[in-house]
C-alpha cells in the first residue's frame, strides 16, 4: 500500500450500516408504499411443461378489487429475457437461446413459471382473483434431471433446441490429454452430482413500479444486485425504453448471493403495466413463489478423471459434465458452467493437461444460474474429490499429494486459459494443518472409535477467479457487456466527500470498506465519507456486485478517481502555494511543497475549487469531482485451504463437524471483520450444501418437492460449529488494492472438505462413494450397503 | 366485517379497526407501517417476524392481530432508547458483526432479547439451540451466536 494509506485499513472498524439495520430503519423493497399503489400477484404454472390451450380471465376481471389483468398476448411490443453471455459450441455455433417471454406465450416449461399478471387494490385481492382465471393446459411429459434430459425420447421442451440441448463447449487440449492418460501409472475415476440448490437470501425478491405521466419516466425500486445492468437489460432488449426514462433503485437488499444479479419477468411484467395501470404496481414474493421461481443453482453431473505418475504428480484431467439450465437461459446461465467453471480446473496444482467437455441442457425447472461461487464450487469439488481419492488409491497423505503438485512459479499459465499472477499455496496449507491441529488427529480418530463413532479429516486446496472481469477477454469468451466498475468521487466544498460507486451492498458493507478505503487514501476522518450505491439515478453506470468483484474491481475504481482528485489538487495547490506542480506532494490529507513547511490541508483545496477567486481558471476548471471506469487487467486469484474434521455416528447416520479450519488468501485485507464474516457465510453455505441443501423435483410430475423451509433444509445455528479461520497474503499484483475478493470462497473450499472428511470417516466401514449432502439417511444408507 | 383492536405498541396505545384474518405481521407492518419487522417465509420458521408479546417473543405471521388484542407489543422499533442509543444486545451485535444484509435482525435481535430472559447465563450451545427458530443466510450464526453472549453479559449488568 502507498504512503497515503494510514489509519483504518486492516482494522475492523464497525459497520456504519449497522445502526439502521438493527433499529428497523433500513429500507427494503417492500418497506416502499408510493401512495396509491396497487398490488401485482403472478398466477404461476402447476404444471412442469404443458401447452396453454386457452386462458380465460373474465370472472378474473369481474372481481372485486382487480384493476387488471395480463396474460402474455397481451404484453404486446416486450421481448423476451435476453441471456448476457453468448456460448459457441465445438461446432462453431451459437448456443441454442429458446424465448423466455415475460409471462408465457402457448405453453409453460416448468412448475412457477408465469402464467398472468393480476393487479389489484390488495394482495388478498389479487390472489383471490388469480384463483378464478380458468387456464386451459395440455399437460405434457416432463423432464427435470439434466442426464434424464438428454436421453433418446426424453421430452422436448423447446422447439428450437432439439435433444433439449443448448450447448456442448470444450476447454483444453484433448489430445494432449489423452496421450498424458496414455502414459499414467495411475488414474482416478469419479461420478460426481453437484446438487442443485436453491439460494435463498432472506429477503425474498420484490419490486415496485411507478410510471410518471408527467415526465413519461418510470421509476424502480427491485431486489438487485446490480441496478444499472437491470435498466439496461430491461429497457434496451425487452421493452424497448430509452433508459433516460427508467430509473432503477436498489435500496437494502436482504442478501443475494447471485440470485439477485438477474433480470426477471416480474418487475420486467411491472413496469411495462405500470403505465397501463397508471398506477403504483407492488409486488413481493412469498417465500414460496421464490422457492419456485427464483434461479436456482449448481445441478451438475459430472464424470471426471485424473492421471498420476507413479508418485501422484498430475498428469492430466479429463471431465465431463452435463450441466442443467433449466427451462429457459437465466441472465449469465450459459457462463456459470463454461466460462467459470472449466477454467478453474487447474485448481492450485501443474496439471500440465486438461481437457473439459460441457453438456449444457433445459430441464423442466426453474431456471439455473449464479449461485455463491458459480462453477467454482462445482470446479472445486471435481478437482478436489479427485485428488482426495487418487490419494486414498495410490497410498499418499492427504496433505503430500497436494504438496506434490502445488504451483510455486508466478505468474503462472494453467491449460484452461487463466493466468495466475500470484498465490502462496503451502502457507495457507501449513496454517490450516496448524489451526485445525492435523498432529492430534489420529489420538482423536482413536478415542472416538472407542466410543463407537467414525472420526474423518478432509482437505479442500482450492482457488476462484475473481474480480470479474478484463472486458476484452470476457468479450472474446462470449460475454455481452463489458465488467469494469464505475466510481466516483465528489468532493464537496467544505472537503466532505460522497462516494458514488457501481458496486451494490446487499450485506457485503461497502458503506465501511469502501469509506475506509477513501479516508485512508485522502486523509480525512471516515465520518466526511458517504457511500451511495444502487440507484440509476444517483451513481455512474457500472456492473454491480457478484463474483466477488467489488473491492478489487469497484474499490480500485474509486481509488482511480482519488488518484484523478489529488493530481487536480496537486495543480491547485501548486497555484496557492506559489510551487511548481511536480514539487507538490500529497500525504496524510495534506498538500505540501516537498521540503519545506508550506502546505495546504485537503479542505482548503476543496473549497478552492468551489471558490475559484484565487484560482488558475485559465488552465483548470473549477470543481472537484471525478468519475474513474476500472477495467481490470486479469482476474484474481484468492486460494486457501479448508480442512474439516467430523464424526458420523455409524448407528444414525448423523454427521457432526467437529472442527472447521479455513485459512484462505484474499491478497490485502481492508477490514478484517467484515472478510471474516464473509468467510463464515460462505462456509455457512459450503456446508450447507455438503451436509443439509438439496433442490428436489418429483422425477414424474416436476412437482418442486422441496418448495418451503419445511422440506429444503437450511443451516440453523445449531447445526453449525464455530469456525477456526485464519488468512495469509499474497497481495494482488495488478489492482492497486492488492486485494483479490473474499465473498465466495467459503462456499467454494468447504463442500469438499467436508465430503472428503466424510469418505475418510467412512473408509473404514467400505464406503467408496457418497454425494451430496451427506443426511443421515444417505450415510446410514451407504453404511448399511458397504457392510452388508 | 372487522374487529376493533387496541395494543400498546411501543409503549403508544394504538387502536384499530381490521380485517379479522390480518395477521399481527401484517398489521404491524401495512397498518402501523411499522417496517422493522421484516417477513422473510410463509411457513412460520425464519423468525424475522419475531416480535415481543408481553415480553415474550412471538412470531408475528403466526399469529392473528385480534389474538393479540390488549397486549404490550414491541418491535424492534421500540428496543433502542428514546434518545437513539442502542440497546446493549443491539449494541452486541454490532460490535460482533452480528449482522451482514440486515434482514433477519430485528428478528434475531428480539429472539435474542427474550433468550437471554429465560437464559441470562446461556452458553453457546445453548444460545445455538435456542436460536434455532430465526434463519440468516449472511452470517453462519458464529457472530450472532458471539453477539447474544456478549449482548447477554452487557444487560446483566
Amino acid at each position: 500500500m502507498g504512503a497515503n494509506d494510514l489509519s483504518s485499513i486492516g482494522k475492523p472498524v464497525r459497520r456504519r450500516e449497522d445502526y439502521r439495520f438493527l433499529t428497523g430503519s433500513g429500507q427494503y423493497t417492500d418497506d416502499v408504499n408510493p401512495a396509491h399503489h396497487t398490488h401485482a400477484y403472478f398466477l404461476r404454472s402447476p404444471h412442469a411443461h404443458a401447452k396453454i390451450r386457452n386462458i380465460d380471465t373474465a370472472k378474473a376481471k369481474a372481481a372485486p378489487g382487480v384493476v387488471a389483468i395480463y396474460v402474455g398476448e397481451d404484453l404486446t411490443g416486450v421481448n423476451g429475457l435476453p441471456c448476457g453471455w453468448l456460448i459457441t459450441g465445438t461446432d462453431g455455433q451459437p448456443m441454442k437461446e429458446p424465448p423466455h417471454w415475460v409471462l408465457a406465450k402457448g405453453k409453460v416449461c416448468y412448475v412457477g413459471d408465469g402464467v398472468a399478471m393480476v393487479v389489484a387494490e390488495t394482495p388478498e385481492q389479487a390472489k383471490d382473483a388469480a384463483e378464478l382465471i380458468n387456464v386451459d393446459y395440455e399437460v405434457l411429459p416432463a423432464v427435470v434431471n439434466p442426464a434424464d434430459a438428454l436421453k433418446s425420447g426424453a421430452p422436448q421442451i423447446h422447439e428450437g433446441a432439439p435433444g433439449n440441448k443448448c450447448y456442448l463447449w470444450a476447454l483444453g487440449d484433448k489430445a494432449a490429454t489423452d496421450a498424458a492418460f496414455a502414459k499414467a501409472a495411475h488414474v482416478t475415476k469419479l461420478d460426481i452430482v453437484n446438487n442443485r440448490l436453491i439460494p435463498n437470501a432472506l429477503e425474498p425478491r420484490a419490486a415496485v413500479a411507478t410510471f410518471s405521466r408527467a415526465d413519461d419516466g418510470y421509476t424502480l425500486y427491485v431486489t438487485s444486485q446490480n441496478p444499472h445492468v437491470e435498466r439496461l437489460l430491461m429497457t434496451a432488449f425487452v421493452l424497448g425504453l430509452p433508459e433516460t426514462k427508467v430509473r432503477v433503485i436498489a435500496p437494502d437488499v436482504g442478501g443475494g448471493f447471485g440470485s439477485k444479479i438477474y433480470l426477471y419477468p416480474e418487475e420486467t411484467a411491472m413496469v411495462w403495466a405500470s403505465k397501463h395501470v397508471n398506477r403504483p404496481i407492488k409486488w413481493t414474493a412469498e417465500r414460496s413463489e421464490s422457492f419456485l421461481s427464483d434461479a436456482h443453482g449448481r445441478d451438475h453431473v459430472t464424470h471426471a478423471e485424473l492421471a498420476l505418475d507413479k508418485d501422484g504428480k498430475f498428469l492430466g484431467m479429463r471431465v465431463h459434465t452435463t450441466a442443467a439450465m433449466g427451462a429457459y437461459l437465466s441472465t449469465f446461465a450459459s457462463c456459470v458452467p463454461t466460462i467459470l467453471y472449466a477454467t478453474l480446473l487447474a485448481g492450485q496444482y501443474t496439471t500440465p493437461a486438461i481437457y473439459c467437455e460441457v453438456t449444457a441442457v433445459f430441464t423442466n425447472t426453474a431456471p439455473v444460474d449464479a449461485y455463491r461461487g458459480a462453477g467454482r464450487p462445482e470446479a472445486t469439488y471435481v478437482v478436489e474429490r479427485l485428488v482426495h481419492a487418487a490419494a486414498v488409491e495410490m497410498g499418499i497423505a492427504q496433505d503430500e499429494i497436494r504438496r506434490r503438485n502445488f504451483i510455486r512459479n508466478f505468474p503462472y499459465q494453467t491449460p484452461v486459459a487463466l493466468l495466475y499472477d500470484t498465490g502462496g499455496y503451502d502457507a495457507c496449507l501449513d496454517e490450516a494443518m496448524k489451526i485445525a491441529d492435523v498432529k492430534g488427529f489420529p489420538a482423536r480418530k482413536a478415542e472416538a472409535a472407542k466410543r463407537g463413532k467414525l472420526r474423518g479429516i478432509g482437505y479442500s486446496s482450492y482457488i476462484e477467479a475473481c474480480g470479474i472481469a478484463p472486458s476484452n477477454i470476457a468479450g472474446a469468451l462470449g460475454a455481452r457487456a463489458g465488467l469494469y466498475e464505475a466510481g466516483e468521487v465528489r468532493v464537496n466544498p467544505t472537503g466532505g466527500v460522497t462516494v458514488f460507486t457501481g458496486s451494490h451492498s446487499h450485506g457485503q458493507g461497502h458503506e465501511t470498506t469502501f469509506a475506509q478505503v477513501v479516508s485512508s487514501r485522502l486523509g480525512i476522518p471516515i465520518e466526511n465519507v458517504e457511500i451511495v450505491h444502487g440507484d440509476t439515478g444517483r451513481v455512474p453506470f457500472g456492473m454491480g456486485t457478484y463474483g466477488s468483484r467489488s473491492l478489487s474491481v469497484g474499490g480500485t475504481a474509486i481509488v482511480k478517481a482519488i488518484d484523478k482528485i489529488i493530481a487536480k489538487g496537486k495543480k491547485i495547490a501548486a497555484h496557492l502555494l506559489e510551487a511548481a506542480e511536480a514539487d507538490i506532494e500529497f500525504k496524510d490529507g495534506k498538500f505540501t511543497v516537498a521540503g519545506t513547511d508550506r502546505s495546504k490541508a485537503f479542505a482548503e483545496i476543496a473549497l478552492t475549487a468551489y471558490v475559484p477567486h484565487n484560482y488558475p481558471l485559465d488552465k483548470l476548471e473549477p470543481g472537484l469531482d471525478e468519475t474513474a471506469f476500472y477495467d481490470p487487467t486479469n482476474f484474481t486469484f484468492p486460494a486457501g485451504t479448508h480442512i474439516c474434521e467430523v464424526e458420523v455416528d455409524p448407528d444414525t447416520g448423523v454427521v457432526q463437524i467437529v472442527n472447521f479450519s479455513a485459512c484462505d488468501d484474499f491478497g490485502n485485507i481492508i477490514n478484517p471483520m467484515i472478510v471474516e464474516g464473509q468467510v463464515h457465510g460462505g462456509l455457512a453455505q459450503g456446508i450447507g450444501q455438503a451436509l443439509l441443501e438439496r433442490c428436489v423435483y418429483d422425477p414424474d410430475s416436476g412437482q418442486l418437492l422441496t418448495g418451503s423451509y419445511m422440506d429444503y433444509a437450511m443451516p440453523r445455528a445449531d447445526d453449525l460449529p464455530s469456525f477456526k479461520v485464519a488468512t495469509k497474503v499474497t497481495p494482488c499484483t495488478h489492482n492497486p488494492l492488492g486485494a483479490k475478493g473474499c465473498g465466495e470462497a467459503g462456499a467454494i473450499g468447504s463442500p469438499p472438505a467436508l465430503m472428503n472428511a466424510v469418505h475418510d470417516a467412512l473408509a473404514v466401514v467400505g464406503v467408496k462413494y457418497l454425494d451430496m449432502p451427506a443426511t443421515p439417511h444417505r450415510v446410514w444408507q451407504a453404511i448399511q450397503t458397504a457392510t452388508r | 366485517m372487522s374487529v376493533s383492536l387496541s395494543f400498546t405498541v411501543n409503549g403508544k396505545v394504538v387502536a384499530a379497526d381490521v380485517d379479522p384474518r390480518t395477521l399481527l405481521v401484517e398489521f404491524i407492518r401495512n397498518h402501523l407501517v411499522l417496517t422493522g419487522t421484516h417477513v422473510g417465509c410463509d411457513t412460520g420458521q425464519c423468525g424475522a417476524c419475531t416480535v415481543l408479546i408481553d415480553g415474550n417473543a412471538v412470531k408475528a405471521c403466526t399469529i392473528l392481530a385480534a389474538q393479540a388484542n390488549g397486549s404490550k407489543i414491541t418491535t424492534i422499533e421500540g428496543v433502542a432508547a428514546a434518545n437513539g442509543e442502542l440497546h446493549p444486545m443491539q449494541a452486541a451485535f454490532k460490535d460482533c458483526h452480528g449482522l451482514q444484509c440486515g434482514f433477519c435482525t430485528p428478528g434475531m435481535v428480539m429472539s435474542a432479547i427474550d433468550l437471554v430472559q429465560r437464559h441470562p447465563n446461556a452458553d453457546e450451545a445453548t444460545i445455538r439451540a435456542q436460536l434455532e427458530g430465526n434463519l440468516c443466510r449472511c452470517t453462519g450464526y458464529q457472530n450472532i451466536v458471539k453477539a447474544v453472549a456478549q449482548g447477554a453479559a452487557a444487560m446483566r449488568k
